[in-house]
């Protein structure tokens, strides 16, 4: 039987974890089942978040949710398995020790942040929010016409955020009245 | 993308103008690696450096960055004059025939202005009074046309004329290129003028971010046209969009000029009503003329019951602007920097370091209130407050900093260049207390209700009345299935026949109406979250497929995920059939009409009405979209309807050789602060005599948010360098390592020089120019750290788009 990755996994019965084994060992099916594996591993397929080609990824969990492994899908037509050395480093971009984990606030003419609740932070960002559309809020122009626009505030950003995430920035600022729309499409 | 990555392997020729695909597209290599080796293809790259594209071509074509236009007009001049264009395709397909004004003079008669230039202040920049560029219209309005393309004012005729002027010697001199790599060039690409083969263009940031880089992308889309590339296998315009999904943003509006699915936001002066916005913005022809439905069906997405007939469906709800280009990206920070802007919310951007003459930008967030940053990583926008030498004491900004779940930590779908529609599940857990953004986005827009309910304050309906049921916790599939469509109430037929069910999900934008039975947040997605077949029987909603199947091998792959519009995978490929409804090529077999069963069949969704045939009445028109339904060889943008050279804001010639006008007429120059130590401060070629543009590396990813903040790839690519010839190296005294100081009007940097043979001096009207070019990944923050390339870049834009000219201005170098 020719084994190929893809048969073998479904072959031996485990989701995964063969990613981790030097490649000699995927020839040996029969031995591997009985193989004690550390920890269960979770296979995801999913799409890469740098370039615009949306190559496939092949995402590798433990058991704590954290990726351990990432690799080209060689089902997805973009790219059938193939990756760039950005795409390989989603496993470092989630587990990062610099990614931010927790709200931070800097005061007007503090010298640092200081670490708050998503309940504080949400209820000030909707606040000054509401603060400044409702100080700038135009009812009319200058010529009297009906244009419900709040000039006060701008949003900017999304290229790297899902579509439907893109639908709500859209959705929700346009319903503020926020004309100063943009993102990195325009630049 | 008109096509799709895969078709890329379908080509005869792939040219690449203004994109560095191998490094910032690497996926693209494959396709044309194929195209290559199983079609025999060849790869042309224009590009000022030799990239690591280049060093794949079969042709490396070097031109000065800023003369993109004279390539592709001595290009056009070369195919009209050796006979090389397709002239079936051209007469049938695009309006090559149609008989223009009379009026309508262009740059060869009026000094490189096109009729109608009113210039108010007489500094050279103005606007067009676009009266002249019209069609000769019969009775009943319909264009004229000359099948036998000889009338003197038939698009051809004209056309022909216009770039008489873009002689080879004329390009040579002004682009810098030798003669007979330019000849070479038109020759290998016009051999995709025989009907049965195809070539693509490829084009990203190095065409748009011009002052012309509008007429850029129109330069090579006419170029195409004229070669019968568009519509078919293997051809297409084909824009390597700079982000994971700036093709999905756009799509959904984030921008200051449209609302969803390119629906423009209405203006005070011309749409101060739904009737007035129905009838100023929807054409009589063309598929646009279903706006209504589009906009009617968004107003249903967003205010449901309370967007009904009797108050034109919440239409007073949406914000009415002057001008939305008053509120693009450069005037949106010279309006901060002007201190008219309290607040800004950002979503994963990081403008600190991306924004043209950022110095001025970062200066303008410090005239804010407060900032809301939604982020990864603490960025240098974050953190702007204690950039290196500012005084956070001084900084009046309250900064609020939400830390946010990456791409693997959140579902949700994004759209690759090719308008490929692709789910992501959850597939990791976020680090901490970071929540994605649609959950900060959900919380913020519940709190906002919860405020005005408590509080009103001015005009709170459309916040009140907003359609926002997600759940406390947003289940992202009924934010998809709100985009993607559904029925408010039962659709009727104009005989009363039951469409669509009330309450089931819209299977594609047909169903569409104007009359508040039909809610879609998106109308190009619909369909897009249905229910569908995977090719094996297996039902899901569309975009989640991951179907193998692939009838004709072309790649189209129609089962797997979702292309927007309705799953098409070539857009306009009603024209690779031809006007009969046969394809033009037995290997590039597409779409054709089958007789038998009168309609069009074949491996992709038909970008046509799928029975009409091709005798009937425009049965041979496949652009769609067009008012006419033919492609636009004379098509209007700001400046023109044809590309005119005009030289970059920065120029390093005194002259431009095609007439005495410098500049693109039509660009706003800023001039805030000039003189000053930040300000809006312009080079002149004494002083900065070199020229200076800005690109990637496949290490690293746009600002560095993603990619600096990584022990690997800081490894890869550590810190910011400034790429120079081995000419201009030896002129300054400079070895490769060293660092060196380079300069511009605006600002000055230090960094590592890279001296490479990958530069080379061009000979530009007798004269030597350099040129060098530097990545604008970095910043002063995270692993990987470097001086900010865009301190260097100017607030000048594209006279359409205005995205600033990042890729055209003037520098000097020296070692430090």
């Amino acid at each position: 039987m020719n084994v190929t990755r893809r048969n073998f996994l479904k072959f031996s019965g485990i989701t995964a974890g063969s990613v981790l084994l030097p490649a000699g060992m995927a020839a040996s099916a029969e031995k591997i089942r009985g193989f004690p594996l550390h920890k269960p591993i979770k296979e995801s397929a999913t799409i890469c978040p740098y370039c615009s080609c949306g190559c496939g990824l092949l995402i590798a969990t433990g058991p704590d949710g954290h990726i351990i492994n990432a690799e080209g899908d060689p089902d997805n037509p973009q790219n059938r398995g193939a990756l760039d050395p950005k795409s390989i480093s989603v496993r470092q971009l989630s587990q990062s020790p610099l990614r931010l984990k927790k709200p931070l606030y800097r005061a007007a003419g503090s010298d640092k942040f200081v670490e708050k609740d998503w309940n504080w932070m949400i209820t000030e960002v909707a606040k000054r929010i509401k603060t400044t559309r409702d100080a700038t809020f135009q009812k009319t122009n200058d010529k009297g016409v009906t244009v419900n626009r709040t000039p006060g505030y701008a949003f900017l950003g999304g290229a790297a955020n899902n579509n439907e995430e893109c639908y709500l920035a859209s959705k929700l600022n346009r319903a503020l009245g926020v004309v100063y729309l943009e993102h990195q499409a325009r630049i | 993308m008109t096509n799709h990555w895969v078709d890329l392997k379908n080509a005869d020729v792939v040219m690449i103008n203004g994109s560095n695909a191998a490094e910032n597209h690497p996926a693209s290599m494959t396709w044309i690696n194929k195209a290559k080796d199983e079609r025999n293809a060849k790869v042309i790259v224009v590009d000022p450096r030799f990239t690591r594209s280049a060093s794949q071509a079969d042709l490396y074509v070097p031109i000065r960055s800023g003369t993109d236009i004279p390539f592709f007009g001595g290009m056009m001049k070369y195919l009209i004059d050796k006979d090389l264009y397709h002239k079936e395709y051209v007469l049938h397909y695009t309006n090559a025939a149609t008989l223009l004004d009379p009026g309508f003079k262009g740059p060869a008669d009026l000094d490189g202005l096109f009729s109608g230039f009113v210039d108010p202040d007489g500094d050279g920049f103005g606007v067009y009074d676009r009266g002249t560029w019209k069609y000769q219209a019969d009775a009943q309005g319909n264009p004229l046309r000359d099948e036998t393309l000889q009338n003197p004012n038939c698009v051809f005729q004209v056309l022909k004329r216009h770039y008489d002027r873009y002689t080879l010697e004329k390009v040579s001199r002004i682009t810098g290129c030798p003669q007979d790599k330019l000849e070479a060039a038109y020759k290998m690409y016009g051999s995709t003028g025989a009907p049965d083969k195809t070539g693509t263009i490829l084009y990203a940031m190095g065409q748009t971010q011009h002052t012309v880089g509008s007429q850029n992308v129109r330069a090579l889309s006419m170029v195409q046209l004229l070669l019968g590339n568009v519509g078919r296998p293997g051809g297409g315009v084909n824009a390597l969009r700079g982000e994971s999904n700036v093709q999905g943003s756009t799509d959904q509006g984030v921008l200051a000029h449209l609302v969803t699915g390119y629906v423009g936001i209405p203006t005070a002066g011309n749409n101060p009503t739904l009737a007035a916005y129905i009838e100023k913005e929807t054409p009589k022809t063309s598929y646009w003329a279903n706006k209504p439905k589009f906009l009617i069906s968004m107003l249903k997405a967003w205010w449901g019951d309370h967007a009904t007939a009797a108050n034109d469906f919440a239409y007073a709800y949406l914000p009415k602007v002057e001008s939305p280009a008053h509120h693009y990206w450069i005037s949106l920070f010279q309006d901060m920097y002007a201190g008219k802007i309290q607040g800004l919310w950002l979503m994963g951007q990081n403008p600190a370091v991306s924004g043209p003459n950022s110095r001025l930008e970062r200066e303008a967030l410090k005239k804010l209130k407060w900032m809301v940053c939604q982020e990864l990583v603490d960025t240098e926008t974050c953190s702007f407050w204690r950039a290196p030498g500012e005084k956070p004491v001084d900084i009046q900004t309250e900064v609020f900093i939400l830390p946010a779940a990456d791409a693997m930590e959140k579902a949700g779908s994004i759209v690759t260049s090719g308008r490929l529609i692709q789910w992501r599940p959850k597939v990791a857990e976020a680090p901490g207390e970071a929540l994605p953004d649609d959950q900060i986005l959900n919380l913020i827009a519940l709190k906002l209700k919860e405020l005005y309910a408590a509080d009103a304050g001015p005009f709170p309906d459309p916040i009140l009345h907003l359609n926002w049921n997600y759940g406390k916790t947003l289940d992202v599939e009924k934010v998809a299935r709100e985009m993607n469509g559904y029925a408010v109430d039962d659709v009727k037929d104009p005989k009363g026949e039951i469409l669509v069910k009330k309450g089931e999900t819209l299977k594609g934008f047909a169903v569409l109406q104007d009359n508040g039975t039909t809610a879609c947040g998106t109308w190009i997605y619909a369909g897009y979250f249905a229910p569908a077949d995977d090719g094996t029987g297996t039902i899901m909603p569309a975009t989640k497929r991951r179907g193998q199947k692939d009838p004709g091998g072309l790649g189209m792959y129609p089962f797997w995920a979702f292309a927007w519009p309705a799953n098409r995978r070539i857009i306009y490929n009603r024209a690779s059939a031809d006007p009969s409804g046969k394809p033009w090529a037995e290997d590039k077999k597409l779409i054709w009409w089958d007789e038998a069963q009168k309609k069009w069949v074949g491996y992709d969704v038909p970008d046509f009405v799928a029975t009409k045939a091709p005798t009937d009445p425009g049965g041979k028109d496949p652009f769609i979209m067009r008012v006419d339904g033919k492609g636009g060889l004379f098509a209007a943008l700001n400046e023109g309807p044809f590309p005119e050279h005009y030289e970059p804001v920065e120029t390093p010639v005194e002259k431009n050789p095609f007439s005495s006008r410098m500049h693109n007429p039509v660009v706003k120059v800023w001039k805030t602060d000039e003189g000053k130590n930040i300000g809006d401060n312009w080079g002149k070629r004494k002083d900065f005599p070199i020229v200076a543009t800005t690109y990637r590396v496949v290490e690293h990813w746009q600002a560095g948010g993603m990619s600096r903040w990584l022990e690997w790839l800081t490894e890869c690519q550590p810190e910011m360098f400034i790429e120079m010839s081995k000419e201009l190296a030896r002129e300054k005294g400079i070895q490769n390592g060293d660092q060196v100081k380079i300069r511009s009007a605006r600002g000055e940097i230090q960094a590592v020089a890279l001296v490479t043979a990958r530069y080379k001096p061009f000979q530009v009207e007798g004269k030597t120019v350099h040129q060098i070019g530097m990545p604008w990944h970095f910043g002063w923050g995270g692993l990987a750290k470097g001086a900010i390339a865009n301190d260097l870049t100017p607030h000048v834009g594209d006279g359409n788009t205005t995205i600033p000219e990042y890729k055209a201005f003037l520098v000097d170098v020296k070692k430090a």
